[in-house]
């Protein structure tokens, strides 16, 4: 690793100056260095274009497909086997028992998917990270109060919760379903975040902006946020992979995403039946959902590995 | 150690409060039982009335949450909407997804540590970087996909196992669902165990270790091992309330009638009773198996006592 401080021999002025100048001893900040480390890793690479591919599939599907994702033609398509020749045409990944097109389905089901897996961790980062912040720095009851709170959360299991909660709504949207998975979600990062909290607020550079005059929120989101931010991102990139995997769960279960919505979980739900006349419906929209939390996955290890520098 | 037992038990009861309220107020306050016990039809208000007289549910909510506890403390979990007692479901229920449960978490623990031990001990060579690859695609397949791909396979088109399970649920046929129960996180035992083992290996005490002499198996089983598993207990602790609930998934590709079959069940036809008293029962369970881990790290490092 390159040397990020000045080097002690260079006393004088001039030859801090020209170490400078040189770029040598220049100083980057974690960021920067992070991101010299991300750009010479292959899996960031290989990571970050697939999760383009699949965020690029999820706004402009017309771009993948014009064929319409729910017109169906049962009497000439029914559970049609996939024409691996004709390459991004409607019939490439074949029918499924509707008569309809596989490939339209599973491209514009990344919608779905990628909404709800962003909404949840957008929220869940949010939420987690507001409690484990509070937590962590005020301590005493306050600390006693939101664990407790979180430990509550923490009784229930993920899956479980957000079933018993979206039971109650009979109309099911992307919307209503991450707020199913964030509140039962937050819970790991508040834990990250206070942890990461209580070992910095006691750093000099917390008391010297402290000393100078600096407010509780300065301090907060300036000075404190800034250095816990790293461990909270990877697990939030982490969990977004599982966040969608739940999602096609809990639409698999059918209290999740409901039909007149193209999902990746609807469609894997529909296709169980037929797995063994027409295996490539269950396949296809699976494999582009393991892909999916499989880079997110990647991704959030490459970002682990460039902010930690111990694990190099 | 008593004393930190009896801190800790009374350390739960206020999470545990919590936890059973939380699940109380989805089920009666979010959802609407008399309504969901008409089915599609409008009650006939005269009835439903007299319906939520009888379930005390024309109180207001914390005093239904204090009358259900205390009914919950003399055993007495109440009556399922189809007129079966909740602790019958509940006897019947538990101890397949207990059998169900203990064959996940063998082969979590066994396939996971061993496989984790020797990826971590040839960290960076071509079992180690397979492993790592195979973990990560595992932990990416959604059980529900994992779980109908295997029992097509091995269970259908290899005839193996019997693809379904029957009604009793013996060991041998709960084999394959335990595996793909498991499957997530057996992946993760893997890598965790991976991790710390690839750490430890490069500690002094290590080093002290090989100088004097003690023969590989001893120091890895010894030594390495010892140190490196709490991690791993954490997790697996975290991890036996999460396969009781993830067992909906895999007894509903299964046909087992287990813990999460009747929960699904009682979620899905807003049967009430039934959903509160298992997710109560499975809390219980969560919080013992965390208080379990904790004890574990006492025997795990001597270091650590428990005044």
């Amino acid at each position: 690793m390159p040397e990020k401080t000045l080097p002690h021999e260079t006393t004088t002025p001039e030859a801090v100056s020209t170490a400078l100048k040189s770029g040598a001893g220049k100083p980057r900040s974690l960021g920067q260095d992070a991101w010299r480390e991300l750009r010479g890793s292959w899996l960031f690479w290989a990571s970050g274009v697939l999760l383009i591919l699949f965020i690029v599939m999820a706004a402009f599907p017309s771009l993948f497909t014009d064929v319409d994702p729910r017109q169906a033609d049962l009497r000439g398509h029914y559970l049609a086997p996939p024409n691996w020749s004709h390459i991004f045409e409607g019939d490439w990944f074949g029918y499924n028992g509707q008569g309809q097109s596989v490939y339209a389905r599973t491209v514009h089901g990344a919608r779905a998917s990628i909404i709800v897996g962003v909404c949840v961790t957008l929220a869940v980062t949010v939420v987690g990270g507001f409690v484990g912040m509070l937590a962590g720095y005020f301590g005493g009851w306050v600390d006693a109060l939101l664990s407790r709170l979180t430990d509550i959360f923490f009784g229930i299991p993920l899956l479980l919760g957000a079933l018993t909660l979206l039971q109650a709504f009979t109309h099911r949207t992307a919307w209503t379903v991450s707020l199913g998975l964030a509140t039962f979600g937050w819970m790991q990062i508040a834990r990250v975040m206070r942890g990461a909290v209580i070992t910095q607020k006691q750093a000099d550079f917390v008391t010297a902006a402290r000393a100078l005059g600096a407010g509780t929120g300065r301090i907060l989101l300036r000075h404190i946020l800034p250095n816990v931010i790293g461990p909270v991102i990877v697990v939030a990139t982490i969990a977004l992979g599982g966040y969608i995997s739940t999602e096609a769960t809990l639409s698999y279960l059918g209290i999740g995403l409901q039909d007149p919505v193209v999902s990746w979980g609807v469609d894997i739900s529909a296709a169980q039946s037929q797995l063994r006349d027409a295996p490539h419906v269950l396949l296809v929209p699976a494999s582009f959902l393991s892909l999916t939390v499989l880079a997110f996955i990647l991704l959030g290890d490459a970002v682990r590995d460039a902010l930690d520098p111990k694990l190099r | 150690m008593g004393r930190y037992v009896i801190r800790r038990l009374l350390q739960m009861i206020p999470v545990f409060i919590g936890s059973t309220f939380l699940i109380f107020f989805m089920v009666y306050a979010l959802g609407d039982p008399v309504a969901a016990l008409f089915g599609d039809k409008a009650p006939d208000p005269a009835t439903a009335a007299r319906i939520r007289k009888d379930l005390y549910l024309d109180e207001p909510l914390w005093k239904q949450y204090l009358h259900y506890m205390g009914q919950i403390l003399t055993g007495d979990f109440g009556t399922a909407f189809n007129g079966q007692k909740v602790t019958e479901l509940m006897a019947s229920a538990f101890p397949v997804t207990l059998r169900l449960t203990i064959v996940a978490l063998l082969f979590e623990i066994v396939v996971g540590i061993v496989l984790g031990v020797l990826s971590g001990l040839r960290r960076g060579r071509s079992l180690d970087t397979s492993v790592l690859l195979i973990t990560l695609i595992v932990v990416s397949i959604p059980t529900f996909v994992s779980g109908y791909v295997l029992q097509f396979l091995i269970g259908v088109k290899w005839g193996v196992v019997t693809p379904a399970v029957s009604p009793y649920a013996p060991f041998g046929e709960l084999i394959l669902p335990g595996v793909v129960l498991a499957l997530t996180s057996l992946a993760y035992v893997t890598r965790l165990t991976r991790t710390t083992i690839a750490e430890n290996s490069r500690a002094d005490y290590i080093r002290t270790a090989v100088a004097k002499g003690l023969p590989r198996h001893r120091l890895v089983t010894r030594h390495l091992l010892r140190n490196s598993l709490i991690p791993v207990v954490t997790f697996i602790g975290t991890d036996v309330g999460a396969l009781m609930g993830g067992a909906i998934v895999t007894e509903r590709i299964f046909n087992i009638h287990g813990v999460g079959y009747q929960l699904y069940q009682g979620i899905l036809r807003q049967n009430s009773p039934t959903v509160v008293g298992f997710v109560t029962i499975l809390v219980i369970v969560f919080l013992l198996a965390n208080l379990l881990v904790d004890l574990l790290y006492a025997v795990l490092d001597p270091r650590i006592r428990y005044a």
